[in-house]
């Protein structure tokens, strides 16, 4: 998938340098209409192609002509767009360079999180967590079939309980996880979780915007927006389940993005394409089996 | 102070990270014979500990020193009891999947503020109550929770002043997006006292102390074992509730070749052991109940018996958890286990970057989950407005709030047949038939000849209606304040009928004493 990105970005690139040698005809004023607006289409994340004849024959055509797909994708490449697929499934799923004006701020997102920095993480962490419970295993990320089911209790239930382990491990080892009052910034990530509410009663029977459900449920909110999750339900929280743009979106952009930032920390989380959902059943087993391995090919990121 | 960086689930090596460690050159060298700043790591841990257990009371003590604050004269009411009593109730009314109600708590308080200021208004009582319950969730803060510095030398024998974060009482989602309270470890400490114990023992030995306690006539004592026993019942059930619920959540997460079905076997015997245990316990006190003379111990008797039953049902409550945790763990291992295997390794969302991020200090996490938030969020179109756009939308008056919701559609009902056996006029007929004076009961022959006069098909609702009485919910009708109620006795007498056989019952009304008093 991302060879393939590239590749279609470099065509996108060099669309007006390298003119095809073999007879083309030259673009139209009308097909470069009809590119701008399948790409008009793909931003807007919700509508997807079987719902729209035009959008759906616009993708087949970006399908089908090499030449009308290569100046829909240099029209996304001018807004600062990059392409992730297109497919009737998908429609044009494109996700916002850095410095796009599509990026979205977190700054914009929540106003607390520009100052604070516990609440940045946490909003982030809602994000981060509600992918991981989404795709539990690596293989449900890479199989397109896979349609992942999250709730808002559920996606702080599941960070609870990663931190309520990390809790006990550190009183087993008789640490002390208490941070110093002159440094809150090197207090552990795991606590300024546990440390916030799950929820709280409020005036007007709404959610507790600070508490995690709060947190979490802002995310899948902005998620639906995004075209990522549709809502199914109500239960525990409210009830999701995942788009073909999120799988993309999380797989191809996020994940690995996550993964350099934290690779960049020293940070080299070793995988062998298993889930690691599971525990390690004693840590000494662990370590034997992967012990000459400390820098086990992490995925492309 | 390091930061700590402990391995998660065995799948992250962190590269050590220590900020602190590396500006440590002054290491104080104890002189001999020189007083050390601390007699050693474990003194100074336990020092530790016992801060934070004295910690937890303070917000308590905090109440007493702040009512002054508060606008009115409040100095009469004891805070500090009211804010024990309800971490109390929270704590007894803690179910499995919810919490306890905020509303009920402060119902409940009530009584008890009423009595340390009986004069005052009721208004002025749930203002307190409110004020105390919000005081323990110490609504006001981000976190809802409390906090306090405490001080420890490090290792290399530097002072380093920590925070303490702690709640007493914590919010809950509860379903259809309710918010219950339950008390937290810290609290439940506070309130009985070295609780951190294993909770298994600690339970074996608050029992059996009950049974001699029992066994000996000390009824007082007994009660307060038996509460204190509920308390355990109550935590234990908390902590299996926390791993069942993982279970649920992924299957891969909890071990269910070894440490979960260890884990079930020997919840469920517990809970049978438990059940017989207080089952016997049970028999026991009312035993004694029954037979006890003095009025004082019947009544701290049958208190007893309320509270082992209310064991039990925490125990069946906890059994039938238990029983259906295996078929959602094969529910999901079909899902998960048996599916194809797969085409290509993806990313591990969970194994490398949330449980990676989790553990390094939050300024350095929030590097990674800003990254991913900048690519994982989506793309928003900003908004572009023409300055004509804007003047139409700024005087667009608001849009009145609906109160009442969307309109209910007309509902489209069917009329459904009446298939009863009696119609209402019978009905009628036969209670007129029925109504008799109490003091004037009637033989259930004569009752249906006279029905059968009026009616051919009505003796058999008579029948039917004195059946019934054989058997009287005196209490349903005593609870529902009932002034009088049918019954029916059998006093061997054979029913002559040529339609019913049976035993011709004496019909009668009787009075009811709640209604008589009343």
């Amino acid at each position: 998938m991302t060879e393939e990105r590239e590749e279609r970005q470099e065509r996108a690139d060099g669309a007006e340098l390298r003119e095809p040698a073999a007879p083309r005809p030259a673009p139209t004023a009308g097909d470069v209409a009809d590119a701008a607006r399948l790409v008009g289409f793909g931003l807007q994340p919700r509508l997807l192609p079987a719902r729209d004849a035009e959008y759906a024959e616009l993708i087949r055509r970006h399908r089908e002509d090499p030449g009308f797909a290569r100046l829909a994708d240099a029209v996304a490449a001018g807004l600062g767009l990059i392409v992730l697929e297109v497919s009737p499934r998908a429609g044009m799923a494109v996700a916002a360079a850095e410095d796009s004006v599509f990026a979205v701020r977190m700054g914009d997102y929540a106003r607390r999180a520009a100052s604070d920095t516990g609440d940045r993480f946490l909003h982030g962490l809602a994000h981060l967590a509600a992918a991981a419970l989404a795709f539990p295993r690596p293989e449900d990320l890479a199989d397109d079939g896979y349609i992942g089911r999250i709730t808002v209790h559920g996606v702080d239930a599941f960070v609870r309980q990663a931190c309520r382990r990390l809790e006990e491990r550190a009183d087993e080892a008789g640490e002390n996880t208490d941070p110093a009052s002159d440094a809150p910034g090197l207090e552990a990530a795991w606590r300024v979780y546990v440390r916030r509410s799950a929820t709280g009663a409020t005036k007007d029977a709404r959610r507790l915007a600070s508490s995690t459900t709060g947190i979490i449920g802002k995310a899948v909110a902005f998620l639906v927006d995004s075209g990522f999750l549709q809502r199914t339900g109500d239960e525990h929280g409210g009830t999701y389940r995942t788009t073909a743009r999120y799988q993309l979106q999380v797989r191809d952009m996020a994940g690995g993005a996550a993964m350099a930032e934290l690779l960049d920390l020293g940070v080299v989380p070793v995988s062998d394409g298993s889930a690691s959902l599971a525990p390690a059943a004693a840590d000494d087993d662990f370590l034997a089996a992967d012990a000459g391995l400390p820098f086990h090919a992490a995925p492309s990121s | 102070m390091s930061v700590p960086a402990p391995r998660v689930w065995g799948v992250t090596t962190t590269v050590p990270s220590a900020p602190h460690a590396a500006h440590a050159p002054h290491v104080p060298h104890a002189l001999p014979g020189a007083p050390r700043p601390a007699p050693g790591p474990a003194a100074d841990e336990g020092l530790a500990r016992r801060l934070k257990a004295l910690a937890c009371t303070a917000p308590l003590h905090d109440l007493d020193a702040r009512k002054a604050n508060l606008a009115g004269e409040y100095s009469v009411y004891a805070m500090a009891e009211i804010a024990l009593a309800a971490i109390d109730l929270v704590t007894l009314n803690m179910d499995f999947d919810t919490g306890a109600d905020h509303d009920q708590i402060v119902a409940r308080l009530l009584p008890r503020v009423a009595a340390q200021a009986p004069d005052r208004t009721h208004a002025e009582h749930e203002r307190v109550a409110r004020w105390v319950l919000e005081n323990l969730i110490n609504v006001g803060s981000a976190d809802r929770g409390f906090r306090a510095v405490y001080g420890t030398f490090g290792a290399d024998g530097h002072y380093v002043r920590r925070d303490y974060d702690f709640k007493l009482i914590e919010e809950v989602p509860g379903p259809g997006g309710s918010v219950y309270l339950r008390t937290t470890d810290e609290a439940v400490n506070v309130l009985v006292g070295a609780l951190d114990t294993d909770v298994t023992s600690a339970q074996i030995a608050a029992e059996v102390k009950l049974e001699v306690l029992i066994s000996r006539g000390r009824l007082a004592d007994a009660q307060l074992a038996a509460e204190q026993a509920r308390y355990r019942t109550v935590q234990y059930a908390e902590t299996l509730r926390r791993t069942l619920e993982a279970t649920r959540r992924n299957v891969r997460a909890v071990d269910w070749l070894r440490q979960v079905p260890d884990m079930i076997a020997e919840a469920l015997d517990h809970v049978a052991d438990r059940y017989r245990h207080e089952n016997a316990i049970l028999t026991n006190i009312r035993k004694a109940r029954d037979e006890a003379e003095d009025p004082e111990h019947k009544r701290r008797a049958a208190e007893l018996v309320d509270i082992v039953k209310d064991c039990i049902r925490r125990h069946t409550q906890l059994q039938s958890r238990l029983l259906e945790a295996g078929p959602l763990f094969r529910a999901e291992q079909d899902r998960q286990a048996f599916a194809a295997p797969p085409a290509r390794a993806g990313l591990d969302l969970y194994g490398q970057l949330v449980a990676p991020v989790l553990p390094l200090p939050v300024e350095r996490a929030a590097r990674v989950t800003d990254a991913y938030f900048a690519r994982g969020t989506g793309l928003r179109t900003p908004a572009a407005v023409r300055v004509g756009d804007l003047v139409d939308l700024l005087l667009t008056p608001p849009v009145e709030r609906e109160h009442l919701g969307a309109e209910m559609p007309e509902p489209d009902l069917v009329a459904t047949p009446d298939d009863s056996r009696f119609s209402d006029e019978q009905l009628e007929s036969a209670l007129e038939l029925l109504d008799l004076p109490a003091d004037a009961p009637r033989r259930l022959s004569g009752l249906l000849a006279e029905a059968r006069r009026r009616d051919p098909d009505l003796p058999y609702l008579v029948a039917l209606l004195a059946v019934h009485a054989a058997s009287p919910p005196v209490g349903t009708a005593h609870r529902q304040g009932e002034p009088q109620l049918l019954f029916a006795v059998d006093d061997g007498t054979q029913l002559d009928d040529p339609e019913f056989g049976g035993a011709d019952l004496i019909v009668g009304t009787a009075r009811l004493a709640a209604a008589v008093a009343s």
